[in-house]
């Protein structure tokens, strides 16, 4: 800590920052653009002028950049100086002089940065007499709107999408007053992290366009902590409604997870909560529709069979609704639902986590590590967010060397100057390219078993107890030695690995690789697929084959599936048999799908943004999401259809169940600590989910009724569905909406933290439950080097970002840019094969059953021998990871429709 | 930014100019470097950079169109329209200016029937503004192709026209 | 004068085309080069540039020998990578009223080539580019068949002069801008970036070209780099007339008699260029007032024809000595219309990096244009001051629009009157030319 002067007044300050962000620290206002905290300075938009003093004796000083200038111990400024303020006022001024001035027509309009730094700096009065510069605007895709004219050319848009997320095709083109922010040509935006834009765009050039199509100003959005639910990783996120309706999300700071960043399917997956598909009552045999009360007592009545009743569970289903049904049904009747090799996988992760004594880390301890291997994942695809913070540890090495020559680490552009090349070790083994190879300093591709075996390999030469794979050809043994020397000199080492593969070797091998590391603060971490993938097999239950067999055998008739598609997970004819054979199938769940068409009785579940409940992430953080706005009338989160049904057990509150769950999982324990309970009051006050200037309230349904109807009462959460409540003393991480006087964009966020970037003050959302113990035994099970079986092509499910996720399939915007359904081979099995790129082939199983039927495409960078299929597509559905499969050539690409 | 062109007969770069183009990679650390000189070596084959060949020399230097566009579009030199045979450039900085630019431009214009930045009807000229040509001792003062033309009156104008 | 006093030119001839390698060798060529490489370590070399008291011929006038010591030599302890050095000579001249390095390139193409393999000796560069404006063409063809012959005469490449010294040294020709001459822009033109000036620090000395250590000279800098070596850091110091050594390339242009380029030493005074080697103004004009440094100085008036052209004089006088290319106004060209046009030069060539100067320099203009159309308003000229102000050295992120106040600054204390005329309606409106 270093003492400076501001205004007068002495501070205390951290040292190795800028004066800008000192000064954002200490909570004093001073305007900015180009900075951005996560992005650093460039001192581009000259807004954060201070004046800076020699000594005690210089009265005049010297105006220079907050965000340039390092901060020293007594050094002598001020924020309030006369000419700083002039400086300040007249520099928007000139940024004005070609802005529309179309605040009323701007999605921005209201929580516009530009917005609050204008009145910030006094600046309110227009001498500029001349022309305004117009642009023409491009089509960026269906997430973002582009309009230029409102765009003051700070650069962050590009500073974001090229330098941080790794973009390449959103560039600044053009010159003098004419810059133009956009893309070659029309298109959408290629990169997975563009939904940033609309937050780190300081004005509306960037807008969401999914929140365009029904948008509401910020303050008239209800909104309360929530979580992603689009993939294991558990960003928060901040989503808003209004009338009855999902209308956006955005981010919500978490300084160990997401900081201030989400990816595109996180934040414009949200549509599904207003799909047309949606259950909005309950029905009987797809036919009638009933009344709550009536569904629930024929649920009960269907449970008091004498038979017992089959649970499937979730894994994109909460904590407590997944042990309200374990607990309803009985443990030995509480089976995962999910795939076989996923179960598998699933279970050896949690196995290695619990106890392999290595740290799973956050997403920030992530960015800190100085030498990454991934072994099998496209991370860009199976857990987007991570990849963004994979591509901010590779610059590790380039602040090393910055700090060598007095480069400070915040000074973004001159530390990017120092070379592209320059670059912390990232090696990828997967089974074709991946997004984030541009990253890597070297690639290997391979088969699953491959992969497993360069892992192996690399473990075995880091520590020679560790099991060789036998047969290791020159190139592998060259790579793993290569890849192993760079981990062992590592400080912070991380190893990732997924399911992604469908292979417990590879997961194996990547335990072995980090478990061999020499580094005390080596950190592994697995990608999951789905939201509470990680709660569920700590729940544990059977396996769903199991399931299957209960009820073929007549051991059971009646089943209750919880928030699950059945046919994702398991082939057409076995789900079908087991939902024709039951005798009653009950199914929760928010959007019809396969399953719910087969259910006696449908009860219609709320999504995340109408109901509580607790996740589980890949790291091992217990995250609570709160209703944002209740559910329509006949809808509930489905723990309280399952609770309802359980006459006589003793939770009928939210917080009893967390409760309970947390006592009968130890390992659970601190899920209880996640956010506060529905006691929590300041003052006797709950915490509002309306902002203040929340408009119209007594007035919104005026149309239909002039009294003000009531507010909906919450009594499951420390949240109210109102305008009231205490805004002051509020925990950082449990504000609903990130706002400050002054302050009215997200950047607000300033304000809640500990420091620039820290963590929120009070502490960052959720809890980790579980810390990695003991020492955890080699892995021995090597597999063979894989060799292509004439004929036959071993599947591999290729997760992508756009489409491989249930959920958010179901929004249109994300829906639209799902690759289209194909089956990718090495040219040289093309040839083989005889058919060329967009030929139509048949994929059969070894019964000869054709399973799908998709157009070729050719991946150069996938190993002969492998399919590669996009995974979770409908068209894909009943391919199955790791099968074998023939290949038969049905049609040439000019046949098809 | 970009005007959709008409299609054309594009059918990649010519040896020629993936030779010359690759000559000068080896001359820098990486790749990017010869953004510039890689438009200019096309422009000196085909006289303007259309969006094919863009986007054919950013996959030949493996960098992003958007890239390749942000510094061509920032340079001066490099023509993303058709321009004539020969382009003139006429000083308009401030002693060309005050010797007479106007009437050089006025002059060179009213000869070709064009404005400047178009093309004369028979594709032989444009005729585009350029900044200080370094011979202010010597105003006013055009650029003819690759040739520098000195102390211009309205008679050499005439000249360089052959009218 | 004696052929020695003027080292830079001396080969230069207005009947000869220009300069071969055999002219260039006959007067001495390449002999400073030998000298410094097969005498002098590189760091002597630089403490005799320094000695010599020769300041950058770019612009901003730095020693030239500092610049060269800040360089990081031996191993410092950065990483490996950092052991490669740049030097890059700065031939991007583009500057309004500017037009000294063309007549070196062109002329006398060797000369340059010699001081850059000295420079690139004394900083142990073992590449070096000359980034070259795309429109000098001839300087190009002439540079290119230079760097041939010196690579054919082992003065490149490996082993030069059977020394252990190797260089390469290519040439660059842009595409670019004004602004492509700014040193750290430069750099990221050539890296093939948009060429957006860079922070500094840090310096390019520091972290240039590609992260590496990187030193950026204009042509007539190095230009003298031979000479020095060849004839000692005392002759260097005797050719100054003033306080700064050596000579330069004065040159002034406008309604003359004869408008030119002469090598002069340093400190002639302003009056003799104008007057003796110009032969004063043109018959029917009269002497308004000079850009003595190029279009990014500061008027001076008749008043000031005394000063001589030394760095610190000029600057006492209240302008900048800059390229030492003067531009004259004469009394039959508005200021207000001549000031217009150079800050149209500048709003064209702003980079859009930061915002004073993007936006600034456009509203100047519109300004400026709205006076002369007869839309303006006397607040407007407090407009104009309050942007000057705006973009004072410090305030903006590189020295372009600092630059282009400097003439509208100067014009609106000399000239304010002719401001006003437009402005209270005294003169006829001309038809606004945009
Ligand atoms: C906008 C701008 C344009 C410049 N253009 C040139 C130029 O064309 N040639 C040049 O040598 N220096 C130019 N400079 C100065 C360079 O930045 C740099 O100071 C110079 O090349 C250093 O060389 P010297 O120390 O030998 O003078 C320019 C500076 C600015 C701010
Ligand atoms: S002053 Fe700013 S906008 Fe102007 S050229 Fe320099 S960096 Fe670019
Ligand atoms: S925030 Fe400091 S210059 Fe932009």
């Amino acid at each position: 800590m270093i003492t400076i002067e501001i205004d007068g007044v002495h501070y205390q300050v951290k040292t190795e920052t800028s004066l800008l962000s000192a000064c954002l620290s200490l909570g004093l206002d001073l305007p900015y653009f180009c900075w951005h905290p996560a992005l650093g300075s460039v001192g581009a938009c000259r807004q954060c002028a201070v004046i800076q003093y020699k000594d005690v004796e210089d009265k005049r000083g010297r105006l220079v950049m907050a965000c340039m200038t390092p901060v020293a111990d007594d050094m002598r400024i001020s924020i309030d100086a006369e000419q700083a303020k002039q400086f300040r006022a007249e520099n928007i001024e000139l940024l004005m002089t070609n802005h529309p001035h179309d605040c009323p027509v701007c999605e921005e309009g209201g929580e516009c940065h530009l917005q609050d730094m204008t009145v910030m700096t006094g600046h309110t009065v227009r001498r500029y007499r001349g022309q305004k510069r117009t642009h023409k605007n491009q089509y960026l895709g269906p997430f973002i709107n582009h309009e230029m004219n409102r765009c003051i050319a700070c650069y962050r848009c590009v500073r974001f999408y090229d330098d941080y997320a790794g973009g390449s095709d959103l560039q600044a083109l053009g010159i003098s007053n004419n810059v133009y922010f956009g893309r070659f040509n029309d298109g959408a935006l290629e990169n997975e992290f563009s939904g940033n834009l609309v937050e780190v765009c300081p004005t509306g050039v960037f807008t969401d366009k999914t929140f365009s199509a029904h948008y509401a100003r910020k303050w008239d959005l209800q909104t309360a902590p929530s979580v992603c639910v689009h993939c294991g990783l558990g960003c928060n996120i901040a989503p808003g409604e209004r009338y009855g309706e999902l209308r956006r999300v955005i981010n919500r700071y978490n300084g160990e997870v997401n900081g201030y960043f989400l990816c595109d399917r996180g934040r414009f997956g949200y549509g599904f909560v207003n799909s047309p598909e949606r259950i909005l009552k309950p029905l009987i045999n797809g036919q009638s529709e009933i009344e709550s009360a009536a569904a629930e007592q024929h649920f009960r009545d269907l449970l008091k069979s004498d038979q017992p009743v089959i649970g499937i569970g979730s894994p994109r289903a909460s904590l407590e609704a997944n042990f309200a049904l374990r607990t309803l049904v009985g443990e030995e009747h509480f089976f995962l639902g999910l795939d076989n090799t996923e179960h598998d996988m699933l279970d050896a992760i949690d196995s290695i986590l619990h106890n392999g004594g290595i740290h799973s880390p956050s997403l920030r301890e992530v960015e800190q590590s100085d030498a990454v291997l991934i072994l099998g994942e496209d991370v860009t695809n199976s857990a987007p967010r991570l990849a963004l913070s994979l591509r901010q540890a590779v610059r590790n090495a380039v602040f090393d060397l910055a700090e060598t020559l007095h480069i400070p680490s915040w000074q973004d552009a001159a530390v990017r100057d120092l070379g592209k090349n320059h670059r912390s070790p990232l090696f990828i083994a997967g089974v074709c390219t991946t997004r984030l190879d541009d990253a890597a300093v070297r690639c290997y591709r391979g088969s699953p078993d491959d992969i497993a075996r360069l892992g192996f390999a690399i473990a075995c030469h880091l520590d020679n107890q560790a099991p060789e794979p036998a047969d290791l050809g020159d190139v592998e043994r060259a790579l793993a030695a290569t890849i192993a020397d760079s981990l062992k000199t590592a400080k912070r080492p991380l190893i990732v690995s997924g399911t992604s593969c469908a292979s417990l070797a590879v997961i194996q091998a990547a335990f072995n690789v980090a478990k061999a590391l020499p580094s005390k603060d080596r950190q592994l971490t697995f990608t999951v697929p789905e939201c509470n993938s990680m709660g569920l097999v700590i729940i544990g239950g059977g396996r769903l084959q199991q399931a299957f067999e209960r009820v073929r055998e007549g051991l059971a008739d009646t089943v209750v599936i919880l928030e699950n598609d059945l046919y994702r997970r398991a082939q057409d004819q076995e789900v079908d048999a087991f939902l024709h054979s039951a005798a009653h199938v009950v199914a929760i769940d928010c959007l019809n799908n396969k399953t719910t068409e087969q259910a006696e009785l449908l009860l219609s579940a709320a999504t995340f943004a109408e109901s509580e409940g607790t996740l589980l992430s890949n790291e091992g953080r217990a995250q609570r999401y709160f209703p944002v706005y209740p559910p329509p009338e006949h809808v509930r989160a489905s723990w309280q259809w399952l609770s309802a049904a359980a006459e006589g057990l003793k939770w009928r509150h939210f917080d009893a169940l967390t409760a309970a769950c947390a006592e009968t999982f130890p390992e659970l324990e601190a899920m209880t600590r996640a956010a506060p309970d529905a006691s929590f009051r300041i003052r006797g006050m709950k915490i509002p989910r309306q902002p203040h200037r929340y408009s119209g309230r007594t007035a919104m349904l005026a149309n239909i009724k002039v009294s003000e109807p009531q507010q909906p009462l919450d009594p499951e959460t420390p949240f109210a569905f109102s305008m009231e409540g205490a805004t002051a003393k509020v925990q950082s991480a449990m504000e609903p909406v990130i706002w400050a006087p002054g302050w009215n964009s997200n950047q607000a966020i300033n304000k809640f933290q500990e420091g620039i970037g820290g963590h929120l003050q009070g502490g960052d959302y959720g809890v980790r439950v579980f810390e990695a113990a003991g020492a955890g035994d080699w892995f021995n099970t090597i597999p063979q080097v894989f060799e292509p079986e004439q004929g036959l092509w071993l599947i591999v499910l290729l997760p992508h970002i756009f489409g491989s996720e249930e959920l958010s399939l179901r929004s249109p915007p994300v829906a639209e840019r799902t690759l289209a359904a194909c089956a990718m081979l090495n040219p040289s099995d093309a040839v083989t094969l005889a058919v060329a790129s967009g030929d139509l082939i048949d994929i059969r199983n070894l019964n000869g059953k054709t399973m799908a039927s998709l157009p070729v495409r050719l991946e150069p960078s996938l190993p002969a021998g492998l399919l590669g299929i996009t995974a979770g597509l409908p068209e894909t559905r009943q391919i199955s990871q790791a099968d074998r499969v023939t290949l038969v050539k049905t049609g040439n690409s000019g046949e098809q429709s | 930014m970009k005007e959709q062109t008409e299609k054309s007969s594009f059918e990649g770069l010519s040896p020629a100019e993936i030779r010359e183009i690759n000559a000068e990679i080896s001359e820098y650390e990486d790749k990017m470097a010869v953004s510039t000189e890689a438009l200019k070596i096309i422009q000196k084959h085909r006289r303007w950079v259309s969006d094919e060949c863009l986007v054919a020399v950013a996959e030949l230097l493996e960098l992003s169109p958007a890239h390749l566009e942000g510094v061509a579009t920032f340079d001066n030199l490099i023509y993303r329209k058709p321009v004539g045979k020969t382009v003139i450039h006429y000083c308009n900085s401030v002693t060309c200016w005050m010797l007479g630019s106007d009437q050089v431009r006025e002059r060179l214009c009213r000869h070709l029937n064009v404005e400047p930045g178009e093309m004369s009807a028979d594709g032989e000229y444009t005729v585009l503004p350029i900044v200080c040509l370094g011979a202010c001792d010597h105003a006013p003062v055009v650029m003819v192709g690759d040739e520098l033309r000195l102390d211009i009156t309205e008679d050499v104008v005439d000249e360089i026209l052959g009218r | 004068m004696d052929k020695l006093d003027k080292p830079l030119t001396k080969n230069i001839q207005p009947d000869r085309a220009f300069a071969t390698l055999a002219d260039y060798r006959k007067t001495g060529g390449y002999q400073g080069l030998r000298k410094a490489i097969t005498e002098l370590r590189p760091k002597e070399v630089q403490q005799w540039v320094k000695d010599a008291g020769l300041r950058g011929r770019g612009g901003a006038g730095f020693s030239t020998g500092l610049k060269w010591s800040l360089v990081p030599m031996g191993n410092n302890g950065a990483a490996d990578a950092h052991q490669t050095r740049y030097l890059v000579a700065n031939a991007d001249e583009m500057e309004p009223g500017a037009f000294k390095d063309r007549l070196l390139l062109e002329q006398d193409p060797h000369q340059l080539l010699e001081g850059m393999i000295i420079a690139a000796y004394a900083i142990q560069a073992n590449i070096a580019y000359i980034f070259m404006r795309g429109e000098y063409h001839l300087a190009a063809r002439r540079v290119e068949n230079a760097l041939q012959e010196a690579r054919t005469e082992g003065y490149l490449g490996k082993h030069i002069l059977d020394s252990d010294f190797n260089l390469e040294i290519y040439l660059h020709t842009s595409a670019g801008r004004y602004i492509c001459g700014e040193e750290t822009a430069l750099i990221n033109a050539l890296e093939g970036k948009r060429a957006n000036p860079r922070a500094k620090p840090p310096f390019t000395v520091v972290s240039g070209l590609w992260g590496k250590p990187t030193v950026v000279n204009n042509v007539e800098t190095l230009c003298n780099i031979p000479h020095i070596l060849q004839n000692g850091v005392e002759w260097y110091r005797g050719l100054g007339r003033g306080a700064d050594t050596g000579t330069k390339l004065f040159g002034a242009s406008g309604r003359l008699k004869h408008p030119g380029l002469w090598e002069l030493p340093m400190g002639t005074p302003i009056r003799e260029i104008i007057e003796e080697y110009a032969g004063g103004m043109r018959a029917g004009y009269n002497l308004r007032g000079f850009l003595p440094g190029g279009a990014s100085t500061e008027f001076l008036l008749p008043e000031h024809l005394d000063v001589l052209m030394d760095y610190d004089a000029v600057a006492k006088a209240g302008s900048r000595f800059g390229t030492g290319t003067m531009i004259i106004l004469d009394d039959k060209t508005c200021p207000v219309r001549m000031v217009l046009n150079i800050e149209e030069f500048f709003a064209q060539e702003s980079c859009g990096w930061c915002t004073p100067c993007r936006d600034g320099l456009p509203w100047t203009v519109t300004l400026l244009r709205d006076i002369i159309a007869g839309r303006g308003r006397i607040e407007d000229l407090d407009t104009l001051s309050g942007l000057t102000r705006m973009m004072s050295p410090g305030n903006t992120f590189c020295a372009l629009a600092p630059g282009a106040m400097e003439p509208l600054q100067s014009a609106l204390k000399f000239f304010r009157e002719d401001f006003e005329r437009y402005i209270l309606g005294k003169i006829a409106v001309v038809e606004e030319d945009q």
